[in-house]
C-alpha cells in the first residue's frame, strides 16, 4: 500500500536532531535533494551517481568512523540495486549505523515508474532476511518520534522503511562536483590535512 | 629452490602502506593473502555478495580516512564497471588486486571472455594498470600501484597474471 508521509518534511525533521558526529549518506537523485534541502551541511556526501552503491559507501564509513553514527538516507530504487549489500551489513554488524529508506514505490527521479515495492517486494522483510535485528516500517507521522530515537540511538544496524508519497518536488542540489563532495567531507571529518590526500 | 611466498610479500606491502580495509569476493588466487589480513586484528576484512559493493565500501572508508584494497578475480572486474564513475568523479584513491583467469592455460572457456576483457574494460574506465607476471614483480608492482592511487588520488589495478598464481585445469 502505497504511503502519504512527505519525504521533505520527514526527512527535515530527522536531521533536525543531528550534530557534529552525525554522518550523512545521501543516495542519488530525490534523497539527495531532499537531505540538501534539510541544509548543506558539510558532513554529508550527497550521491548524484553511483546508484546501488550508498549503503556500501555507509558500511565503509561506519567502520572507519565508529565513534560517529552514520545514516545512510535513500530511495528504494537504489536500495533494491543493492540488496546484497543488506546481507554485507548484516554481516559486519556496525553498531553505528543506520539505514532509512524512503519508499516511495517507484524510481521518482525517471519519472515514477513502479519499483518492486509497489508491488509484493517489502524491504523490512529483505533486510531482516538478510540478517539485520532491528528493522521496521513507518506510515504514520505518529510513528516518527520513535523513528528518530531509533535511528539516532538504537544499536545497530538499523533498518528503516519510511512509506512516502510520490512527489515531484524543487531541486536542492548538493554540490555537483565529487572531488568538492569528498574533501568538503573528508575536512570537515579528518581536518584541513585531509584535503592534499594521504590520510 | 625454495619457491617465493608471493602473497605474504603482498601482505607486507598492504601493511607498510598503511592499508586497514580489505574487502573481497574470494578467489583461490587470494586465499593467502585473505587468511594473513584476517589474522591481523587491526584490519578490517569484509566479505561482499558482488564486487561493486567494494568500491562503494573503499570509498566510504576514504570518506572516514581510512585506507583499502578490493581483492577480486578477473571476472568481477565486469561487475564494477559502472562503479569505477564514483573514485573517477571524486577523484578519491582505489587500489584492485585482480587475480587472473581466462589466460595463461586457462581450462574453463566461460573465464575467457572476461579474462580477455579484463585490461581493455580496466583502461576504457580510465584505471591505471600494474602487472606482474612472476613472483618477483608482485612486490614493486603493488608498491607502485598503492603510491599511486594514494598520492594522486585515481584508481589502480594489479593484475596477478595466471601464470604466476598457477594454470586451472578444469
Ligand atoms: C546504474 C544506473 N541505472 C539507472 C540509473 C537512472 N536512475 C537515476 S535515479 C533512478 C531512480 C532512483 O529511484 P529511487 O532510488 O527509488 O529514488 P526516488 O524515487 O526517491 O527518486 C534511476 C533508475 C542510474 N543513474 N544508474
Amino acid at each position: 500500500m502505497a504511503g502519504f508521509l512527505h519525504r521533505r518534511d520527514v526527512v527535515k525533521t530527522l536531521l533536525a536532531r543531528r550534530n557534529a558526529d552525525t554522518l550523512v549518506v545521501a543516495g542519488l537523485g530525490s534523497s539527495a535533494w531532499d537531505v540538501t534541502a534539510a541544509g548543506n551541511d558539510d558532513r554529508n556526501f550527497c550521491l548524484i551517481g553511483a546508484m546501488g552503491l550508498t549503503v556500501p559507501i555507509g558500511l565503509g564509513l561506519a567502520e572507519a568512523q565508529h565513534d560517529k553514527r552514520i545514516l545512510v538516507i535513500t530511495g528504494d530504487g537504489d536500495m533494491l540495486m543493492s540488496l546484497g549489500a543488506l546481507a554485507t551489513v548484516a554481516q559486519v554488524r556496525p553498531r553505528n549505523f543506520a539505514i532509512i529508506v524512503l519508499d516511495n514505490e517507484c524510481f521518482g527521479e525517471t519519472g515514477g515508474q513502479p519499483t518492486h515495492t509497489a508491488g509484493v517486494a517489502d524491504l523490512a522483510a529483505i533486510a531482516r532476511g538478510a540478517g539485520i535485528e532491528d528493522t521496521g516500517e513507518i506510515r504514520e507521522q505518529g510513528e516518527i518520534d520513535a523513528l528518530i530515537a531509533d535511528v539516532y540511538d538504537a544499536p545497530g544496524p538499523v533498518f528503516r522503511t519510511v512509506k512516502i508519497a510520490y512527489e515531484t518536488l524543487e531541486d536542492f542540489k548538493p554540490p555537483l562536483d565529487g572531488a568538492y563532495a569528498k574533501d568538503r567531507f573528508r575536512v570537515a571529518l579528518l581536518g584541513a590535512k585531509a584535503a592534499v590526500g594521504g590520510a | 629452490m625454495q619457491e617465493a611466498d608471493w602473497p605474504a610479500e603482498l601482505f607486507e606491502v598492504l601493511c607498510a602502506r598503511g592499508i586497514s580495509q580489505i574487502c573481497h569476493v574470494p578467489d583461490s588466487g587470494h586465499g593467502r593473502l585473505i587468511k594473513l589480513c584476517e589474522a591481523r586484528n587491526d584490519m578490517s576484512v569484509v566479505t561482499l555478495t558482488t564486487e561493486e559493493e567494494g568500491v562503494g565500501l573503499l570509498a566510504g572508508a576514504w570518506l572516514g580516512g581510512k585506507r583499502g584494497a578490493l581483492l577480486i578475480q578477473s571476472s568481477g572486474v565486469g561487475n564494477i564497471i559502472n562503479a569505477l564513475a564514483l573514485p573517477a568523479a571524486c577523484r578519491m584513491p582505489l587500489l584492485v588486486i585482480v587475480s587472473m583467469r581466462g589466460e595463461w592455460g586457462e581450462g574453463n572457456p566461460w573465464q575467457l571472455p572476461m579474462g580477455l576483457g579484463t585490461p581493455k574494460v580496466l583502461e576504457a574506465m580510465g584505471v591505471t594498470l600494474f602487472r606482474a607476471d612472476s613472483a618477483d614483480a608482485v612486490v614493486p608492482a603493488l608498491d607502485a600501484a598503492a603510491g599511486t592511487a594514494f598520492n594522486t588520488n585515481c584508481s589502480v589495478a594489479v593484475l596477478l597474471s595466471q601464470r604466476l598464481i598457477g594454470a586451472k585445469e578444469f
